[in-house]
């Protein structure tokens, strides 16, 4: 068993697991926050990804250990109190989501996206930047939409 | 329409814990003193399992049970069964084998469970699987459904493999009308296996209640009632009053979660034995195992035109894959789901169907997104095209030189179309799709080095499937009625519970829409309830796009009957007579005076009693309805799709894609298109990328997402979808559905408009870039030839 100790949507979190534990297990089952999904054992979905220090990172794709004094922002940790991220309120003013399963990591990846893409994103670059994320719902046509109304939306 | 009501595109209600993840699906759930189960399973396509000795395992840290299929039939837990029978043309019924929840004797797929170990962990549980010796006698194979009637028997009730020869329609006058024609199309189709792969794997989690000796299940479901139906009455785990079945926030459906599979009955069982909450939840390369695929077809199928390019005949010989299994509804996909839309959009005046279902040592195949239909489709509309170029006919003006044109239709395959109009929605198509551009495109793509081409499918599906007696008369063991209840509380505020079930579909907006307009009350003072077995008495569950259709006009029901009482409470009230008083924006109002009581004052006074006799009228308002449609709804519409190929490396990029289609009245247009989006995906997946391979061995070679290809976002261009309008004449909504239109239609679009820009018909789906090239190879080396 390993001590693990990592900053979690801004609070300090400590546990020991078992050093096979995935960071995705770690959040899902030992902190209970299921907003993280899992839809692959391949990394290809990106219903997982999660933000570590600031950047997309597939939580399926690294032990929690990993994480080691990490600040880990989920899908939970993105609204500011009761105000939604202008990403989140874009993929539902834009029914940018069906079942939900896929939306998590859609959104943790769409803010990844702007803060390395910028807030001007076309179709192209969205679709290509989302080659990472699996959506089996949508045939990702809103999804686009909604990323570029978010980009432009978080700039403001 | 109101600003909620219908036909507005209301933001949905649901997505609030969507997009702050406080959803709850199966897995999120966890009960005290949980444990877990991990899944043993054959390696081996076709093999007897000789012995299992599980004595190491036992002894590992953590494990609370290792169970096998004798210990399985030793508690006398039934076999999973499928739900439709189909006879044979001789009048034999079709040959189910026995389908025990874990393999006893004899494993038949790469994947079958064979025993599951229990464990404090699921680290510990997998550990101990490692330590489990199965002794298997290997057996030849077959995967191939062509040559699954000279294969190795897997069943001992099916010989050469055949679980029926069922057929369809007319044989004589059909091959009358192919031998006077004028002209006869013939190809021969492989429609490919595939994966539904909803995003959210399976998941089944069990508890025991030794107390009340019942059992509570989450289950990623479609159907929650249907799956407490069979693993009561089937399986024989507890009965119905003593098993509560909970399907959550599902993480899509396309069909895969609508059966009763092997690991849940087990997690039942398992819980039962050790006493603890047991769950189970797939992995995804174990979902590919486990997971009920799709399609899998190999057809032969001929098309007749007179000499006026009239459609005078379609005859077609299906050998359809069913896998190790007959799984739930297996059966009625290749047969009352698949032949009876031959007639596509078309008067044919004479079809006959032959359809030869199959085991082979694959994983069992059932309904999948469209299910028979998209097969039927594909079928049609490649046989019209095709016809169309070989007759030098416009496809567009051959389609509506055939095309039905007055309604209802009675086709020659059982189906009575009630509404439509073909021709709008071709020519709507045409227009947005910019056909009359098409030749200056293709030029200009030409010079840029590309093949432009383009496809048409005009599709018709059916939907909403019922009335229950005619689906019985057809072999279906369950009726197809939908259930609802309205339940108002006192002070105003409305819970509708529903025997549909959500899995993306936004029914809780939707069916809410329908509650806000009717009862003139805010679309947030509206709550919609599903997917409880303890909460929602009976119902079908959602597939077959029925929610809306059937589930919808169910909730109508209930309706007519709270406003039926809630006027005579009104009345009383307002010391009125019954037949003074009007219901409209929310209000009871009498007639021809000032005086009126909103709906919440009349339900405040149904709950508090004090102003009519309740001794004529009950106290309370709360009403229920059971409706059962007079006909299936029949959606149909065009999809044209234009593809450019890079010649060099037969890569194709769909450049434009428009979708018209008739859905009848639309509840939430928003929610309408983003349907069609998903559907036309999925049938594109099909066409392009997807496939389900097995080697000779039953080995599935695409057992993963770095094997199988899943569409991406690249894949796609901005869809163009609009709609035109028939209302449905048989429900009160003139709904029609439009779940699985997209992948209805879009697999024929697709290879209509790739065979157009290759300008050859010989290539199969998927058609990925090595198989485009390759057909362009064969075009390229004939031309070569004749110069």
């Amino acid at each position: 068993m390993l001590p693990v100790s990592m900053t979690v949507n801004g609070k300090a979190v400590t546990a020991t697991v078992d050093p096979r534990t995935l960071l995705v297990q770690y959040l899902r089952e030992n902190l209970r926050l299921t907003g993280t999904h899992v839809g692959c054992d391949t990394s290809q979905c990106g219903a997982c990804v999660v933000h570590v220090d600031g950047v997309a990172r597939k939580s399926c794709t690294m032990f929690a250990w990993q994480a080691e004094g990490a600040k880990v922002t989920t899908i939970e940790g993105v609204a500011n109190g009761a105000q939604l991220h202008p990403m989140q309120e874009a993929f539902r003013e834009h029914h940018a989501l069906q079942c939900g399963y896929c939306t998590p990591g859609m959104i943790m990846a769409a803010i990844d996206m702007v803060n390395r893409k910028g807030h001007d994103l076309d179709d192209q670059t969205i679709r290509h930047e989302l080659e990472g994320n699996l959506c089996r719902c949508t045939g990702y046509h809103n999804i686009v939409k909604a990323i570029a109304a978010g980009a432009r939306a978080m700039k403001g | 329409m109101t600003a909620t009501g219908i036909g507005a595109a209301v933001r949905r209600k649901e997505d609030q814990r969507f997009i702050t993840g406080q959803g709850h699906y199966t897995d999120d759930f966890s009960r005290p003193g949980q444990t877990y189960a991990y899944f043993i399973r054959s390696p081996h396509a076709h093999a007897k399992i000789r012995s299992i000795d599980s004595k190491a395992a036992t002894g590992m840290p953590g494990v609370l049970a290792v169970l096998t299929g004798k210990d399985l039939a030793n508690d006398k837990i039934g076999n999973l069964i499928c739900g439709w029978m189909i006879h044979s043309k001789d009048g034999s019924p079709m040959k189910m084998a026995p389908h025990p929840a874990l393999a006893e004797t004899k494993a038949c797929y790469v994947g079958d469970p064979v025993a599951v170990v229990i464990a404090e962990t699921l680290a510990q549980a997998k550990d101990a699987a490692e330590k489990v010796r199965i002794d298997y006698e290997v057996l030849p194979a077959v995967t191939d459904p062509a040559k699954a009637k000279s294969a190795i028997q897997i069943h001992e009730v099916a010989p050469k493999n055949t679980i029926y020869e069922w057929h369809l329609g007319d044989a004589k006058a059909t091959d009358m009308a192919i031998a006077s024609a004028k002209h006869v199309t013939k190809l021969d189709f492989i429609n490919n296996r595939l994966v539904p792969n909803a995003m959210e794997p399976r998941a089944a989690l069990a508890e025991y209640d030794a107390g009340a000796d019942s059992l509570t299940l989450w289950n990623t479901s479609q159907n929650p009632h249907v799956a407490r139906l069979v693993i009561s009455a089937f399986v024989g785990m507890a009965p119905e009053h003593k098993l509560r079945v909970i399907a959550p926030d599902v993480g899509g459906g396309f069909g895969s979660k609508i059966f009763i599979y092997p690991e849940e009955v087990v997690c039942l069982w398992a819980a039962r034995r050790v006493n603890r909450p047991v769950k189970w939840t797939s992995d995804r390369s174990e979902a590919f195992l486990a997971d009920a695929h799709g399609r899998d077809h190999v057809t032969h199928a001929e098309l007749a035109f007179d000499a006026d390019g009239k459609i005078t005949a379609l005859k077609v010989k299906t050998v359809a894959n069913l896998g190790g299994y007959m799984s739930t509804f297996s059966s009625s996909v290749p047969t009352y789901l698949y032949a009876t839309l031959l007639s596509g959009q078309y008067a044919i005046p004479n079809i006959y169907c032959e359809v030869d279902a199959v085991y082979t040592n694959t994983v069992p195949v059932d309904a999948y997104r469209g299910a028979g239909r998209p097969e039927a489709t594909f079928v049609v509309e490649r046989l019209v095209e095709v016809g169309a170029r070989e007759l030098g006919i416009d496809p567009a003006e051959l389609r509506k030189r055939n095309f039905i044109k007055s309604f209802p239709y009675q086709t020659p395959v059982i189906m009575a179309y009630d509404a439509g109009d073909y021709q709008a929605s071709l020519k709507k198509a045409m227009d947005l799709a910019d056909v009359k551009g098409f030749g200056k495109r293709k030029r200009e793509a030409a010079r840029r080095g590309k093949l432009r081409g383009l496809g048409y499918s005009t599709y018709i599906e059916a939907c909403g499937i019922a009335p229950s007696a005619a689906v019985g008369s057809l072999g279906a063991g369950v009726g197809l009625w939908e259930s609802a209840e309205v339940r108002v509380n006192p002070t105003g505020n409305v819970e509708v519970l529903t025997g549909c079930h959500a899995h993306g579909q936004g029914h809780e907006t939707t069916f809410a829409q329908l509650v806000s307009e009717r009862l003139g009350i805010p679309i947030d003072q509206v709550s919609i309830v599903h997917g409880d077995t303890d909460k929602v008495q009976f119902g079908m569950g959602t597939y077959g796009s029925r929610s809306g259709a059937v589930g919808m006009t169910a909730i109508v029901k209930a309706l007519d009957k709270v406003e039926a009482k809630a006027k005579k409470i009104a009345a009383h009230v307002m010391e009125a007579a019954e037949g003074d008083i009007e219901f409209k924006d929310g209000k009871f109002t009498v007639a021809g005076t000032d005086k009126s009581m909103a709906f919440g004052e009349v339900a405040l006074a149904a709950y508090v009693g004090h102003k009519f006799p309740t001794h004529e009228i009950e106290p309370g308002l709360k009403e229920g309805a059971f409706y059962d449609p007079t006909n299936f709804t029949f959606p149909a519409g065009c999809h044209i799709c234009e593809v450019e190929i890079d010649e060099d490396t037969g890569e194709t990029e769909i450049v434009s894609w428009t979708a018209v289609d008739d859905f009848g009245t639309l509840i939430n247009p928003m929610i309408v298109e983003g349907q069609v989006h998903g559907g036309i995906a999925q049938g594109v997946g099909q066409a392009m990328i997807e496939h389900t391979v097995y080697d000779e061995d039953g080995q599935l070679l695409s057992g993963s997402y770095m094997d199988y290809a899943m569409p991406r976002a690249h894949n796609f261009p901005t869809f163009k979808v609009d709609t035109t309008e028939t209302k449905c004449p048989s429900n009160p909504l003139g709904i029609k559905g439009c779940g699985e239109a997209g992948a209805i239609a879009a697999p024929a679009a697709v290879m209509n408009a790739i065979t157009d820009a290759l300008g050859t018909e010989k290539i199969e789906m998927p058609a990925t870039p090595l198989a485009v090239w390759r057909a362009l190879q064969t075009v390229t080396r004939s031309q070569v030839a004749a110069e």
